[in-house]
This record gives structure tokens, C-alpha cells and sequence, in this order.
């Protein structure tokens, strides 16, 4: 396998949000993909919520704890982080996938394996 | 070198707590469980929630990948069915067989049943697992009356769960004279009785159910009195049995009467194998309840990991809520004269029986029952374990609790050891918990339900911890700064005046002037509410979209699923026959689901987050605007129809009501504001109940303030009476605007004023006689706030780059989630439920 198959191309560094989520559809997957512009940091991670399932981190807030960046799921705060995917809420959601980003010519790229 | 093996047989809550127990003290153990039931453990203490919309996940005890992240290897549906200790070999149903050094019989109870001719109809049935409870609720739909045999703590759970299943009739059938033998003296249960029946529940006190009648299903139970009852449906909850069959088969010892015999150790008489839970026989008793089998299961994980840990019986004091009612009993609670004094409280009035045995010295508390009220029974039960010398006048303890206890509670937490268990579920101390505050800097009650466990159980001690940790704080001189998080360490008020005095108007600037690191979902949206109350620009503009909470940051309600809300505004709830057919017409087109609000209003549901432009581009073509019902602001203002129609009607409500609900849309606030317009006294928009309300006079409008409904309802204060229009609104204008500058975050206006000191009294005084002299500055603050009210779902259509924004997929903007799925119910859609794994 090549370098260059492990990696789709998500979109353009225009169209992702500036401090928030898009949700980028990788076949029946989908991915949520931040732009912490505040830090100057990319990151990816499975946009469903694993508290109830839901389709929805893309659309959450990110912020910070302490130093670790995070995500708020918009249904009900549940908080993740954007490094390791942990779950920071406390109450053993789970934890949920992170992908590798890179950033080239203007497009990004989020890594197809989770890390 | 080689794991040890650990076999556990069952997968209930008592072996699912061993494994998580072992598991945090040691990895040198290979760990396997067989469940016989096909779903991970969950909790059997609140299967009735089941009935209350609780999903069998939301009674999950863990998440499913828990026991793969453990390493635990876990098998469901497939139960053990022989053993051989010779070999130290289990044989699973599927055929499998797997070799221990330890094996852990944690397999529970199943339902008693009774020996009664006719229990095998159809229309009969146990309560103990999930799939009885399906069983039931389908069986229920068809059934009018219904009967539980039992009236201990599980048969009253299952007759709650039969009203809560719509079952018309339900009766209690006891063998014994009196309800909950086992917790509650006679004249407890008389009480306990009055108030189930006042519920509707028919009590049968002695009464020994001889057949159950019926061809293929039961009709009727018969009894030894010669006495009938016909039913529909029968629920057998008389008590457990352990499941100490597989145990008996392989030689394992158990108790003439059931149970498997075990130790101090938890040790059968096998030394490599175990008992745990409502299977194990310790000293001739088996403990039915939830905190001695966890404390089973810590004693056990502790001598497997070469602790030296004993179990030595425990206190089988309860405090639980049924049916509504507070039931508890505690330490020697049947102890009688002469071995001591009793003090008994009863009021019928309000259904409260309360009964204390202290020692007759008069120097300890020995046990005793509350009914109606166990607000006391912490600090009781803490006061017989620990020996506190009781006071003077120790009814005090129970009268005491009346009065909101804070006395009483107070003094006794100071007075506790450090060694007084506060959650016996997990085994809490005062000590820990005091520990977590002064050496964890834990702050708040989640950071000590992480750092110690406490109240994650059944609950029950939380009170008490919370009371502990502010007790704690306060013994430290500790001052607690209402601040909003870890990136401002301003409050509410002060972060308002700062950004007002700076002109700041976007989240990014406030951060990097006031605050620190990158913000979280906390303040992003306090932040992003006073700039609105300031400044009252497009929320979504300058970067501020997000730093929005879900439901401003698309203008629009998430609901379950991801799909949206809609709500056009329908000022007053007037609203012409063309303008309905409008929203008709928008949801039969986009497919959503229409049902009338609280606040006179039309509600749309189901609507994909693409489709959000294009729906409110057509609502706004057809004259109608944003209903801000995702917003924390104004809602609606609601209105009777008042003096143009209705013959009592003194004046025209419904254009005061669209009046003020025109000045006011779009407002943003603290938390969200409902109001209310009558036109005379019989109050059919029940203003009362509103954060501002006005009823009509003879002589003008009467203002009423603060009013709720919701979780805490509460009624609206008298502000002004007989005012004038104009003078009515001056009014509303001040109170809005001191509320908006001075509520801590996400506070109702009916929380505020309970909060102020003064109270109404100082309101009044603020807002009609200007004490804080301020009134000048809020009238021309809220002009300006109304002058600059835009539609903001108009400038979201017409703007480009905030449109883009309402797509699913940013590499697909034209395809929608795929994943939302709707269920037709009743002709229209509604949102599937929630997933489960």
C-alpha cells in the first residue's frame, strides 16, 4: 500500500471552521475534523458520540482542560479528548477515535486508520 | 510466569462490582464471566425506571467495550451448566469447557414462587430481569386489572411498575398482616398503607392465595378466606432464592433453606471456590440487598490480591422511595419496650410516621422507621453507628428534620468520626470524602464522585456529601467564587460590566482580554450571551457562531437524533387562517412533524440540517420570523382571548400580549423568559406561572413577577397593581434589565429572586422607586437593544458564508446524515429511539 492511499482528502483549508467542526464523509464513516485555530492545531476524530450514539461531535464545541484540548458533544456535554480520544466527563463513555491530519497545499488531509 | 485464572459465574451487579474491584488492585489474573442472560450487567435496584423511558442501556452499569478495554474475557447467553472439581473445569452451555484456579459462584437469585395450583397460566408472572419486564409491559397493554402477591420491597416496585403501565386496577396481596414485614412495625405499614391506597392502590393484608383460576390464562386468584378476586394479570414478587443449584450439584455445601455456605472469607467448602451476592449463606442469612454484596465482592478482590479482608455482616438499614414515598428503617428498628424507649411520631394529615428506639439511659440512638419524610435518615443512621451521645431532647432528631433540618444536620456532620460510613455502597468514610476536598482540591460533587466513589451507588448519601464538602470549605476558610471556569476567573456580573466598559464584541477578544488558554463549552456560551444581551448583534458573526451552545449555533432545536426543530414566531398565539396553511404546507413539503407548544405555537420537527435555510426561507417569504425558541431569551408571550371576544374580558389582551412580545423578541438573557397577558381574573393564559405576567383590572394591568413552571413550579410575585399600559411596560423594561445584568448563568428569574437578598420587597423597591438608581440607564439600554432587533434567521438566509454552515458534510454539502432514522407513529414521523449497542 502507498503513502498516499492512507490519506483522504477531506477538503480545503477554507472550508473547514475556524475553532470548530465539520463532519467529512469518508464512505459510510463519517469524521469529524477541527481546526483549532486558537492553538494552531488539526484534529480528527469519529463524529458519533458514543454516550447515545448520536452523529454529532462535528457540530460540538472544542475548548481546553487544564492543557488538553477537547470536544463537547452538543446533546449532552459529554467531553473528549482531542489527543487521545479519552473521555473526560468521568463517567466511563468510552473513548472514541482520533485520526492523524496533515495539511498539504491548501487541503487537508485526515489519515484513513484511526491512531 | 502464567495468570492465574479467575472463572465467575453470573454477571449480575455483585459480579460485575468483583470484577471492577479486581481489576483496580491487580492485573495478574486471567479473569472470565459467564452470564446467563444475553445483556451485560445492569441495574436490578432501578429496573422500575425501565417503565419510565430508561433504556435497558441507560441501565448499563458499564459501557460495552469495558470488559475488551479489562481484558475480561465476558460470555452472554451462554451459562455454565456443570462443574468438575476435581479437574477444576466448568462445562458452558455452548459446549465449551474452561479450567480455573479460582471459580466465583456470583449467580444471585431468581423469583420465589409460591407453590400455588394454576402459577403456570398464562397472564403470571415473576419480576426480576429485563426480559420479565418486556414480558409484562406486552402483556399489559391488554389488561385492565392486574395483582402483585407480595407486599415487601419488591412487590410494592412491581406494583409501581403495573400503574406505570397503565393498568387501571392494582392490588397488593399480602400473606402477612401487615406490608414490608421485614422493615416496618404495624402501625408503620397502617401508615404506609393509607397513603399507597390514596394512589389508588388496594391493599390485601392477610391474605393466602389457595389457586390461580382460569382455563389457558388466569381470571381470578382464589383465597383461604373463601374470597375471589378477578384480574387480568398477576405479578409474583414474594421474595428471592438463591441460585445455588449448579453449587449443590458439584458438592458444594449450601443451607437447609438455599444459599451457598461461605466464610468470612467469602470461601466455600472448597478453598478455590467462592460465593458473592444473593447466592452466598453467611452466619444463616442471605443479604438481599445491593451495598453487602458489593462489600461481598470487595472482601473478596482484597483476599485474592493477599489482603486480609472480612466480611462480618452488615447493616441491613434501607432508605428508598416508593411509589413517591419515602420508606426507611434503620439499626434495630423492631427493638421494644422494656430493652428500650420508643418516640413515635405520627401525622396523619400529611402521612408522616416516624418512630426512634433510643437505649434506656437515654444516652444512644439504638434504630427506628420514617415514613413519608426520611429527610433524618443519614444523620439517624449515622448517629446509631457511630454511638453519638444523644442529645437533651432526642426527639429533636425527628421534629427536628420538619423544620429543614439545618440545625440538626449541621452540627451532626461536625460531630461524625472520620470513620462514619457515608456511602456504605462503596464504602465511603467522612474521612475520605474531607480527604478528597482538603488534599484532592476536589471542588465540586463530580470531582468527588471521581476521586472516591461516593453517592455512585444508590444515591441515597448524597445529600450528605454535599454537606460534608461544603463543611469542609467553610472549616478552611475557603472562599467559593461563584467563577464561570477555569478560563475566567471573573463572575457572571463582573465579566458583563467588563465587556461593556471595553466594547468588546466578539468570544475571541474577550478571551484573550480577560481570560485564559482556549475556552470551553462552559463559557463560549455565557460569553456568547451577554455579548448578545449587550450588543444585540447577528450571533453568528465574527467567529462568534462557534462559541455558541448546540442549539443558537444553527438557530434551531437539536433533537434526538440530529435532526432540528422549527419554530416560527406567532406573536400573542394569533394567527391568521392563511398563515397555518402556510406551515402546513412547509411541513407536509419537508416531511416534519407538527405539534401545537405550551406557548401557543406550532412546533416542526424532523428537519435536516440542510433543509434549515430553505425551510425558513419559505416561513420568511410568507411573513413569518424566528420564534428564538432555541435561544436562551424571550419565548412566547401568551394570551387568553380576551375583551374583543370574551364576554368577562375587561381588556384586549391580545394586542397588549403582541405588543409586548414584538418589544421584546430576540432578547437575550441568562436563561430563557416565557410571559403572559389575561384579560380578566379567571387568568386562562395563566400568567402567573410566567417570569413576568400581567392580568387585567378594572382599573389597569397588576404585574406579576418571577412565576415558573418546569421541574420546580413555582407561582409569580405581585409587583404593581392597576397600571396603566405604558407604566406596565416601563416596569417590565427595568426588571428585564436588571435580571439580564445580575443573574448568575442559566438562572430563571424565579431562582434570582429567591436568591436576593430582600427579595421581593427589594425588588419592588429597585424597579418602581429606583433605589439603585440605575432606571434611567436600563430604559435607554433595552431601546437599544430593541431598535437593533433583526430576524436572524433572515440575515442567516441572506448570508452566503453562514449558509454554507448548514450542511452535514463538508465534502458533500448537498447529501444529508444518512443516519437519522424515523418510525411513523400515529400517522406522522417520529425520531427512532435512541441507539442502542
Amino acid at each position: 500500500m502507498t503513502e498516499t492511499s492512507n490519506w483522504l482528502a477531506a477538503c480545503r483549508v477554507e472550508d473547514a471552521v475556524e475553532n470548530g467542526g465539520v463532519c467529512v464523509k469518508n464512505g459510510e464513516e463519517q469524521i469529524a475534523l477541527f481546526y483549532f485555530k486558537r492553538r494552531n492545531e488539526w484534529f480528527a476524530t469519529q463524529n458519533e458520540c458514543p454516550h447515545r450514539k448520536q452523529m454529532a461531535l462535528s457540530r460540538g464545541m472544542i475548548g481546553s482542560t487544564t492543557d488538553e484540548p477537547k470536544v463537547a458533544c452538543p446533546f449532552h456535554k459529554k467531553t473528549f479528548s482531542l489527543h487521545t480520544g479519552e473521555c473526560l466527563s468521568g463517567d466511563e463513555c468510552g473513548a472514541i477515535k482520533t485520526y492523524p491530519v496533515k495539511i498539504d497545499n491548501g487541503v487537508v488531509y485526515i489519515g484513513k486508520y484511526p491512531k | 510466569m502464567k495468570k492465574a485464572q479467575i472463572i465467575v459465574i453470573g454477571n449480575g451487579m455483585v459480579g460485575y462490582k468483583f470484577c471492577e474491584k479486581l481489576k483496580s488492585k491487580s492485573e495478574s489474573f486471567d479473569l472470565i464471566v459467564f452470564g446467563e442472560e444475553c445483556r451485560r450487567a445492569y441495574d436490578r435496584v432501578h429496573l422500575s425506571e425501565y417503565f419510565n423511558g430508561k433504556t435497558a442501556e441507560d441501565l448499563s452499569l458499564s459501557t460495552a467495550t469495558w470488559y475488551e478495554e479489562q481484558n475480561i474475557t465476558l460470555f452472554l447467553s451462554n451459562p455454565i451448566v456443570k462443574i468438575d472439581r476435581d479437574f477444576k473445569m466448568v462445562y458452558a452451555a455452548d459446549g465449551l469447557s474452561y479450567a480455573y484456579d479460582y471459580l466465583v459462584f456470583a449467580t444471585g437469585s431468581a423469583a420465589f414462587v409460591p407453590t400455588i395450583p394454576g402459577v403456570e397460566k398464562d397472564g403470571v408472572f415473576v419480576y426480576r430481569t429485563i426480559e420479565d419486564l418486556e414480558l409484562i409491559s406486552e402483556f399489559a397493554k391488554k389488561a385492565k386489572t392486574g395483582a402483585v402477591i407480595g407486599g415487601g420491597l419488591l412487590g410494592l416496585e412491581a406494583a409501581k411498575a403495573l400503574i406505570d403501565l397503565g393498568i387501571e386496577q392494582t392490588h397488593i396481596i399480602e400473606f402477612a398482616p401487615r406490608l414490608m414485614p421485614r422493615q416496618i412495625d404495624p402501625a408503620g405499614s397502617e401508615m404506609l398503607k393509607s397513603k399507597l391506597a390514596d394512589l389508588g392502590l388496594k391493599i390485601h393484608l392477610n391474605k393466602n392465595t389457595t389457586s390461580i383460576e382460569g382455563e389457558e390464562k388466569i381470571i381470578a386468584m382464589q383465597f383461604s378466606d373463601d374470597t375471589k378476586l378477578e384480574v387480568d394479570m398477576l405479578v409474583i414478587s414474594a421474595g428471592i432464592k438463591p441460585r445455588d443449584e449448579l453449587a449443590k450439584a458439584c458438592g458444594i455445601e449450601v443451607g437447609p433453606r438455599g444459599g451457598i455456605l461461605v466464610n468470612e472469607k467469602m470461601q466455600t467448602n472448597d478453598p478455590s471456590v467462592f460465593a458473592i451476592g444473593e447466592c452466598a449463606l453467611y452466619d444463616g442469612m442471605i443479604y438481599g440487598l445491593i451495598a453487602p454484596g458489593y462489600e461481598m465482592a470487595e472482601v473478596l478482590a482484597a483476599n485474592l490480591c493477599e489482603g486480609n479482608k472480612e466480611f462480618t455482616g452488615f447493616d441491613m438499614s434501607t432508605k428508598l422511595k416508593l411509589i413517591g414515598i419515602d420508606v426507611a428503617s434503620f439499626g434495630d428498628n423492631f427493638i421494644d419496650e422494656p430493652d428500650c424507649r420508643t418516640i413515635i411520631f405520627e401525622n396523619k394529615h400529611k402521612g408522616i410516621y416516624s418512630r426512634i428506639n433510643v437505649s434506656n439511659d437515654g444516652q444512644h440512638l439504638l434504630g427506628g422507621i420514617l415514613i413519608g419524610d426520611a429527610t433524618a435518615y443519614n444523620m439517624l443512621l449515622q448517629t446509631v453507628n457511630n454511638k453519638i451521645v444523644l442529645p437533651e431532647n432526642p426527639e429533636e432528631l425527628i421534629f427536628g428534620s420538619r423544620s429543614g433540618g439545618d440545625g440538626v444536620e449541621g452540627a451532626g456532620i461536625v460531630s461524625l468520626p472520620d470513620s462514619a460510613l457515608i456511602c456504605s455502597c462503596e464504602g465511603v468514610s467522612k474521612g475520605d470524602i474531607c480527604g478528597a476536598v482538603t488534599n484532592l482540591n476536589c471542588e465540586n460533587l463530580d470531582d468527588i464522585k471521581k476521586c472516591t466513589k461516593a453517592g455512585t451507588g444508590c444515591g441515597g448519601c448524597i445529600p450528605m456529601v454535599k454537606d460534608l464538602m461544603v463543611h469542609t470549605f467553610k472549616s478552611q476558610g475557603k472562599y467559593i467564587k461563584n467563577v464561570i471556569c477555569e478560563h475566567f476567573n471573573y463572575s457572571r456580573q463582573e465579566l458583563f460590566d467588563l465587556i461593556h466598559i471595553h466594547e468588546l464584541k466578539s468570544y475571541d477578544e474577550v478571551l484573550n482580554e480577560f481570560g485564559k488558554n482556549d475556552g470551553c463549552e462552559v463559557c463560549k456560551p455565557l460569553v456568547s450571551s451577554l455579548l448578545a444581551s449587550l450588543w444585540n448583534e447577528m450571533i453568528l458573526k465574527k467567529g462568534n457562531d462557534v462559541a455558541q451552545d448546540s442549539n443558537d449555533r444553527f438557530l434551531a432545536n437539536i433533537q434526538k437524533g440530529g435532526s432540528y426543530s422549527v419554530v416560527p414566531r406567532v406573536p400573542g398565539g394569533e394567527i391568521t387562517p392563511d398563515k397555518l396553511i402556510i406551515i402546513g404546507e412547509v411541513a407536509k413539503k419537508y416531511n416534519l412533524y407538527t405539534k401545537i407548544t405550551g406557548g401557543q405555537r406550532i412546533d416542526m420537527f424532523g428537519a435536516h440540517l440542510n433543509d434549515l435555510p430553505v425551510i425558513w426561507e419559505e416561513l420568511i417569504a410568507a411573513g413569518f420570523e424566528s420564534g428564538h425558541a432555541y435561544g436562551k431569551g424571550l419565548r412566547t408571550v401568551k394570551s387568553c382571548v380576551g375583551s374583543t371576544w370574551c364576554r368577562f374580558g375587561l381588556h384586549d389582551s391580545v394586542s397588549y400580549a403582541i405588543r409586548i412580545e414584538e418589544r421584546y423578541r430576540g432578547i437575550r438573557a441568562p436563561h430563557k423568559f416565557k410571559s403572559a397577558v389575561s384579560g380578566c381574573i379567571r387568568e386562562c393564559a395563566e400568567a402567573q406561572s410566567k417570569d413576568f405576567g400581567i392580568i387585567a383590572t378594572e382599573k389597569g394591568w397588576n404585574l406579576y413577577v418571577c412565576g415558573n413552571g418546569g421541574s420546580k413550579p413555582q407561582h409569580a410575585l405581585l409587583l404593581a397593581t392597576d397600571l396603566d399600559s405604558e407604566t406596565c411596560i416601563k416596569y417590565i423594561d427595568r426588571f428585564l434589565m436588571f435580571y439580564i445584568r445580575t443573574a448568575d448563568p442559566l438562572t430563571r428569574t424565579a431562582t434570582w429572586l429567591n436568591k436576593m437578598e430582600g427579595g421581593i420587597d427589594y425588588l419592588r423597591n429597585v424597579v418602581i422607586n429606583d433605589s439603585l438608581g440605575m432606571a434611567a440607564q436600563w430604559e435607554q439600554e433595552i431601546e437599544n437593544l430593541i431598535s437593533s432587533y433583526k430576524c436572524e434567521w433572515k440575515e442567516a438566509v441572506e448570508n452566503p458564508a453562514i449558509r454554507k454552515r448548514f450542511s452535514h458534510f463538508v465534502n458533500a454539502p448537498e447529501e444529508k446524515d444518512p443516519t437519522i432514522e424515523f418510525v411513523d407513529m400515529r400517522g406522522q414521523k417520529r425520531v427512532a429511539e435512541w441507539k442502542t449497542v
